[in-house]
């Protein structure tokens, strides 16, 4: 049994501080017992021989200086089973759905330790989402970790869910499991996205983790560790492809933020911890694929820009560390587009490693280079023709005006419930929509991809 | 007599122990706790010993044993370093997966060489000889491109009483000096020394990198040392490979510091299939990995630099032309910022600590060309990808980097976004070597180009002034010879200043086509500007075919035959347009 300290000195914020302890390990698991009976779980953040810095998950009201402290010798584990899918818990891993306990097949530290980089595989295959403006543009794969930026109050959750219920591949059709993590997230959305989940049947492959906006700030800082080390399980030691959906790590973020200033530490830009980029990159890096290993974990964080801002450290750090990442814009979920994906600020940067022959097409890189130009093009003219007006502009340049427009129609827009095919529909609507422009400006595609896929041309090739 | 110590841990905060019991010197190394985990001095006060530890510190209790090894941290150098890859303190990354599997735990200590292989050793030194630190012992081949030299430890010097040849270890006996010392194929140094040398030379010879927009516009030297920075996603780590990839360095060391596994991953799959275009070997035969990733603990990230750039200066001091790229300099900086403020010491600017610049400015120090101790020629150039928060250069580390390095590339997200890559800003980018190399190009690339180059910076810099007046009331407004000047300007970005990385051909242009390139797009700005005076009309020489045929040439593998077509259909289509 573990010994009982009553020796709590101080309680600051989400910290309490505890002397005379015995030798106590550095993030090692804690118990406290209040007065009332009830108990609350913690971490060792810092331990000498003096006193220990105890941070409390629960928060720290209620406990008072008569509590007991236990140190239950032991970094904090997550009990994972194939058993998790289709149960919901909540941010600190216990069930809450009413279910039994999970029956652990291993207990695993939560604190992934880093994936040996000459053990990873590089990830190359493609996930078709459905949604053209990822799929078509800014390609997911297998195993890579690519945000959703956003803003509050747009249809980022709508695009989370998409692509968990779409997202498969291509040549096998494996389905994907999905991790959920809400971390902060209001009681609404949590019922947002449990109605979806069980709706479309995805449950009975998901594993669900709530951290409700009204439970303590810090359980969030574990939950996305709690869900990655469910993820790692499923996908590699049950073979799993993983799609992990974290949501919303600006309120990940903002609990850090908490955490530091309780500790009186010295603040990085705008406030948030030095550490802050190594500690997103200890859960983002958790995607990937090993060699030898068949499963993946595959990340779509998503985050809310405060203000839009996309040079706000949470963003800003979050891209530095992703591969990529999906752009939500404002200005069109005003137009009524959705998805409002921006493309111009969007990249994959594993998307050519997931394109081409023998993945897609082998005009998917070209055509979408093509789109993309065209696209930013009339996007420019925009400002241009608020000056001159657009009689000013040249015959070449109206009509990349025009196709501007039409690609965030038609391209950009797709109904919540659409799942188009790569090829069938998002690669054969851009080749569509391209075939308005005039050739000489279809500069990114060379003469073969022209006669074999250009609407003007392939039909007469067929023949 | 080695000194150790034991003593004991106080206080445990997360990267940072504090031990006490122990005396040792700064910068010792220690083994923490009853794992052994390896950790490195950083504060001495009172009878307490700050030590940063390089592995993860979880579970670690006060009362566990400390223990002093009294060395400094120190890397091993001799034959095996190349084609590995390392942690951050030179932990051979294959071998820790045998002993630990698919994830880094700790507690392992690993060499840095493997002390099992024989190489096959000839002597060129013989008995009787006199020696000093870092002369040439032999040779050994280490790879089929790479001779590696045996030098003798820099602080050694005497007479060789013997001296073997054939097949040894590393660390098996090939001779002895007069004073009884023995020599091995392998010494260590401590990482956070510089290696010495004879004296510096004047960085005078170019780094060509077959990457347009550096060697013609702002080229480093052999030894120099350059900066690159910018936001997410504006291709640093694109630039830093492909340097690494094609640049005219005999030995690469790549440091990717802080930054994200996948990225370690591609270049241990391409660089075994890619050659090197001087010696027709596979890159990897050249090439040292040290992959400290951004999830790795923060203190193995500090170290990693100073790992890199003591294996360059080894490989420095055999005579070679070394490139050291580190990615990214700002991970470092920020490893130094955690445990800096762990310290609890007074934060400088933005958090960081207030001794940043002098860390940075001995970094990049350790960069030259130099005569080594044997007398021979050889250099570490060092290239740095900085990554400002926010993409913002006001920011210390990429200030206090500016202060020091001679190369500026500034990647610009406005132009990454445009998909313009490489991304580097033209505009406020420069190069401190760009008169001292010039002679160099004149001589080796074309006699035309410093001039070529004085009209290319001439003509981008009149762009972006005529593009505010653009902005304003459109290109129809402007004067004939200024829509012309824009035309070019458009030509020199688009064609020649935009490069593909990802291209078989485009990704590396040698310097004979960069000249002629370059001449040929000149070529029709002189010719274009005569026909405009004597009557043709813009839009009549910027609709002539041959333009975008030279554009899609640049992809072609017989571009160098192609472009005195080029230039003699540029002569024919413009004398053949007639005035309206
Ligand atoms: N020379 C180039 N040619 C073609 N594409 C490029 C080039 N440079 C960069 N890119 C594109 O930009 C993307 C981002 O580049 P890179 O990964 O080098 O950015 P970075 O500056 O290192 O970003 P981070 O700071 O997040 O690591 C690449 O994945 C690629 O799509
Ligand atoms: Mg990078």
């Amino acid at each position: 049994m573990q010994k009982e300290y009553k020796t709590i000195r101080e309680i600051a914020g989400p910290l309490v501080f505890v002397e005379k302890t015995e030798p106590v390990g550095y993030g090692e698991l804690v118990q406290i017992a209040m007065p009332d009976g009830s108990t609350k779980r913690g971490q060792v953040l810092d331990t000498s021989k003096d006193i220990v810095v105890v941070q409390v998950f629960e928060g720290t009201s209620g406990i008072d200086r008569a509590s007991g402290v236990k140190f239950l010798g032991e970094t904090i584990k997550l009990s994972v089973s194939k058993d998790m899918l289709g149960r919901i818990f909540n941010g600190a891993g216990e069930p809450i759905d009413g279910g039994a306990p999970i029956v652990p097949e291993k207990r695993s530290e939560i604190i992934g330790a880093a994936i040996n980089p000459y053990s990873r595989a590089s990830p190359h295959e493609f996930i078709q989402t459905g949604i053209s403006t990822i799929d078509g543009l800014n390609t997911l794969v297998m195993g890579q970790k690519l945000p959703i930026f956003s803003g509050s109050g747009l249809p980022h959750n709508d695009i989370a869910l998409q692509i968990a219920r779409q997202a498969k591949t291509l040549g096998s059709d494996r389905e994907f499991a999905v991790v959920f993590a809400g971390m902060g997230i209001t009681n609404e959305e949590a019922h947002y996205f449990m109605s979806d989940f069980e709706r479309t049947g995805a449950l009975s492959r998901a594993v669900v983790f709530m951290n409700l906006a009204s439970d303590p700030a810090v359980e969030r800082l574990i939950t996305p560790r709690i869900a990655l080390t469910a993820a790692e399980y499923l996908a590699f030691e049950h073979g799993y492809d993983i799609l992990v959906i974290l949501t919303d790590m600006t309120n990940y973020c903002e609990a850090l933020r908490q955490i530091g200033a309780a500790r009186e530490e010295v603040p990085g830009r705008r406030g948030y911890p030095g550490y802050m980029y190594t500690d997103l990159a200890q859960n983002y890096e958790r995607a990937g694929l090993i060699k030898g290993k068949a499963g993946s974990v595959t990340q779509v964080p998503i985050l809310t820009m405060p203000g839009d801002d996309i040079t706000h450290p949470i963003p800003d750090l979050t891209g530095y560390i992703t591969e990529g990442q999906i752009v939500v814009s404002r200005e069109l979920h005003r137009k009524g587009i959705y998805p409002p994906i921006f493309v111009l600020p969007s990249l994959s940067r594993l998307m050519n490693a997931g394109i081409g022959e023998g993945q897609t097409r082998e005009d998917h890189k070209q055509l979408s280079d093509q789109l993309y130009a065209a696209y930013a093009e009339g996007v420019d003219l925009r400002g241009l023709v608020a000056i001159v007006g657009k009689e000013a502009l040249s015959e070449r340049d109206q009509r990349l005006l025009e196709f501007s427009d039409d690609f965030e129609d038609r391209f950009v827009r797709q109904g919540r419930e659409i799942d188009r095919h790569i090829g069938d529909d998002t690669l054969e609507l851009g080749w569509d929509m391209i075939s308005a422009l005039p050739e000489s400006a279809l500069t990114r595609i060379d003469k073969k991809i022209m006669s074999q896929y250009h609407p003007a041309y392939r039909d007469k090739n067929k023949k | 007599m080695e000194v150790k110590a034991k003593g004991e841990i106080f206080r445990v905060s997360g990267p940072v122990v504090t031990a006490e019991g122990i005396s040792p010197r700064m910068y010792d190394v220690v083994l923490v706790g009853h794992e052994k985990l390896m950790g490195e001095v950083i504060r001495l006060e009172g009878d307490k010993s700050t030590i940063q530890v390089y592995e993860d510190t979880s579970g670690i209790r006060p009362g566990e044993p400390v223990e002093n090894t009294g060395e400094s941290l120190s890397v091993e150098l001799g034959p095996g370093l190349l084609r590995s890859i390392y942690d951050g303190i030179q932990r051979p990354l294959p071998v820790l997966r045998d002993s630990m599997g698919d994830y880094i735990l700790r507690g392992v200590t690993a060499p840095g060489l493997d002390h099992t292989v024989k190489w096959d050793f000839k002597a060129t030194a013989k008995a009787g000889d006199e020696v000093n630190g870092g002369d040439i012992l032999g040779t050994v081949q280490e790879t089929p491109t790479i001779v590696h030299k045996i030098l003798v430890p820099p602080k050694v010097s005497g007479k060789i009483k013997s001296i073997k040849k054939g097949k040894y270890t590393v660390d098996e006996v090939i001779g002895t000096l007069e004073d009884g010392t023995e020599l091995q194929l392998m010494h260590k140094w401590p990482v956070r020394e510089p290696r010495p040398f004879s004296r510096k030379h004047p960085p005078d010879i170019p780094l060509v990198t077959g990457t347009r927009i550096l060697d013609s516009l702002f080229p480093i030297a052999k030894g120099g040392t350059a900066a690159i920075p910018g936001g997410f996603g504006t291709g640093k780590t694109v630039i830093q490979q492909t340097l690494a990839k094609w640049s005219d360095a005999q030995i690469v060391v790549y440091v990717g510091c802080g930054e994200r596994g996948n990225e370690m991953t591609e270049v241990l799959t391409e660089f075994p299939h890619l050659k090197d275009p001087k010696t027709g070997g596979p890159l990897m035969d050249r090439t040292v990995l040290i992959a400290n990733t951004s999830n790795m603990p923060v203190a193995a990230r500090e170290a990693s630099v100073y790992t890199g750039i003591t294996l360059a200066e080894y490989y420095r001091d055999q005579g070679y032309d070394v490139s050291l790229m580190a990615d990214s300099t700002s991970r470092w900086a920020e490893a130094m910022r955690e445990i800096s403020s762990r310290l609890e010491e007074m934060p400088g600017e933005e958090g960081y600590p207030a001794y940043l610049a002098s860390r940075l400015s001995e970094f990049y120090e350790r960069a030259g060309r130099v005569e080594t101790m044997a007398g021979d020629d050889g250099s570490v150039t060092v290239i740095g990808a900085v990554s400002p928060a926010g993409g913002d250069f006001s920011e210390p580390v990429t200030q206090n980097t500016l202060r020091i390095v001679k190369v500026f590339w500034a990647l610009d997200s406005k132009l990454a976004q445009k998909r313009h890559f490489p991304a580097i800003n033209w505009l406020t980018s420069y190069s401190l070597y760009n008169r001292v190399l010039g002679d160099w190009y004149s001589e080796n690339a074309s006699e035309k180009w410093s001039d070529n180059i004085a009209t290319t910076m001439a003509i981008l810099q009149e762009e972006s002034e005529l593009q505010e007046i653009v902005q304003l009331v459109g290109s129809d407004a402007l004067p004939e010879d200024q829509q012309l000047t824009l035309e070019v300007a458009r030509l020199l970005r688009e064609f020649y200043l935009q490069q593909n990385a990802f291209h078989d051909v485009d990704t590396y242009c040698k310097l004979n086509v960069q000249a002629e390139f370059l001449d040929v797009i000149l070529y029709y700005k002189e010719l274009a500007e005569a026909a405009l005076a004597s009557g043709i009309s813009v839009p009549n020489l910027t609709g002539i075919p041959v333009l975008e045929e030279l554009g899609r040439s640049k992809f072609e593998e017989n571009f160098i035959d192609l472009l005195p077509k080029l230039r003699k259909r540029i002569k024919n289509e413009i004398s053949g347009l007639k005035e309206d």
